[in-house]
């Protein structure tokens, strides 16, 4: 079956991705709602519109830090706002940079939070890298083998 | 039609009619509109059935879900819709024949998350619209909740009005006041959570959510299913006439009134 080797390489990806602490349960809960629910494509659905919102997130927070006088506070309820979705989905890493990230807020720090957000951005960009892979190779199995997910 | 073991469930499609005992498996078709075109034939009482399309099945219950997370309100609406209740509703069944099939109207199939209509909203005060309370006004036009709700489950960190602040108007509300209240956290906060509950939250959940916390949102839900079918009971009980689609939900004058408000019908 022309499949094999994308399933492998898929279950390849999604193991490291555990295993480096990536992803965690939560993922699996995702994972486990589209099986459940007989409904495919929602873990595709929800990464990307995690993505899409963590983006968005991490380009208010860098204008944010550009401003002559920093409001922490503004900056602190949109790191919380990611740290919420990414914990929402699975998204370990990414969680623990934000919460790092809330530190640096709570301190009133520009060069910690402007440290923090080049850490959380790479954590994410990591991440979504990740997830486009997983969502392509999902799409290629499913164009063999259009009955299974 | 009176079966002996309880009224009949009759739906229309186009072209068909066809009948169930509220017994049997039911239909369980995903996701279930809120439909106005059920109709129910009980005590010798006929209503005529709508000739236009009716859906496959109706929603039994209802869950306002409020959060301004995007990623957050998929996930919670597919955790409702996913959640199974397994032999919940026959404990119910028999519940409802001790008083008076309150329940009849439950799907027998013990399967919750199909019969679950979610509506989910990013703010507050578009919760508030959604339950006909609008902020300028101190209590409803309508002194009937227009579309049923048997949950509000709600973030508490929300820009403006916060999950707390969207408690205490729920709770200050006569007509709102009984609907089952359920706070989201991603911080556990033991003094945010104890504040909660003495406001009236019934259950607080910490963020992630996961579907073995839906479980616990099921005592709420069925105890507003029941307190609305008793109450629909009474309505239809004191109408002489027959039961037009939308008289037990709303005044007409309410329509004039406020013509912009997009509002779900539900029966």
């Amino acid at each position: 079956m022309a499949a094999a080797p994308l399933r492998e390489q898929l279950s390849a990806l999604l193991s490291s991705m555990f295993s480096q602490g990536l992803v965690d349960e939560q993922f699996e809960q995702l994972q486990m709602l589209q099986d459940e629910g007989g409904t495919p494509g929602f873990v595709a659905e929800v990464v990307t519109l995690f993505c899409d919102d963590a983006e968005r997130i991490i380009a208010e927070i860098a204008t944010l830090l550009e401003q002559p006088i920093v409001s922490f506070d503004k900056v602190d309820a949109f790191v919380h706002q990611l740290k919420g979705s990414s914990a929402s989905v699975g998204a370990q890493k990414v969680k623990f940079t934000c919460m790092q990230f809330r530190q640096f807020c709570q301190e009133k720090s520009r060069d910690g939070c402007l440290m923090a957000l080049a850490v959380v951005r790479n954590e994410f960009y990591d991440l979504r890298n990740k997830f486009q892979t997983m969502l392509q190779l999902e799409q290629q199995i499913q164009a063999y083998d259009p009955k299974q997910q | 039609m009176m079966l002996p073991d309880g009224p009949i469930l009759v739906e229309s499609i186009p072209g068909k009619i066809w009948s169930k005992s509220a017994r049997d498996p039911a239909f369980h078709e995903s996701p279930p509109v809120l439909s106005s075109h059920r109709s129910t034939i009980r005590g010798g009482r006929s209503i005529s059935l709508p000739s236009s399309m009716a859906v496959a099945t109706e929603a039994q219950f209802h869950v306002l879900a409020v959060d301004d997370s995007l990623p957050d309100r998929k996930l919670i609406e597919r955790l409702l819709k996913t959640s199974s209740f397994q032999g919940t509703t026959r404990f119910s069944l028999l519940l409802a024949a001790l008083l008076s099939q309150l329940l009849w109207g439950l799907a027998s199939d013990g399967r919750f998350g199909s019969v679950c209509a979610v509506t989910a909203v990013d703010s507050g005060s578009k919760a508030l619209e959604f339950l006909g309370l609008h902020d300028h006004e101190e209590s409803p036009i309508s002194d009937q909740l227009d579309v049923a709700v048997n949950l509000i489950i709600t973030d508490y960190c929300m820009p403006g009005m916060t999950g707390y602040d969207l408690l205490k108007k729920i709770k200050e509300s006569s007509y709102l006041r009984d609907i089952p209240v359920v706070i989201m956290s991603s911080d556990n906060i033991p003094s945010r959570i104890n504040r909660c509950l003495e406001e009236g939250a019934d259950e607080f959940l910490l963020k992630p959510v996961r579907l073995s916390d839906m479980s616990k949102l099921k005592p709420h839900i069925l105890k507003s299913r029941c307190k609305e079918h008793y109450e629909q009971e009474q309505h239809l009980q004191s109408n002489s006439s027959c039961i037009s689609r939308d008289s037990h939900k709303r005044k007409a004058a309410d329509d004039e009134i406020l013509p912009s408000t997009i509002r779900p019908r539900h029966c």
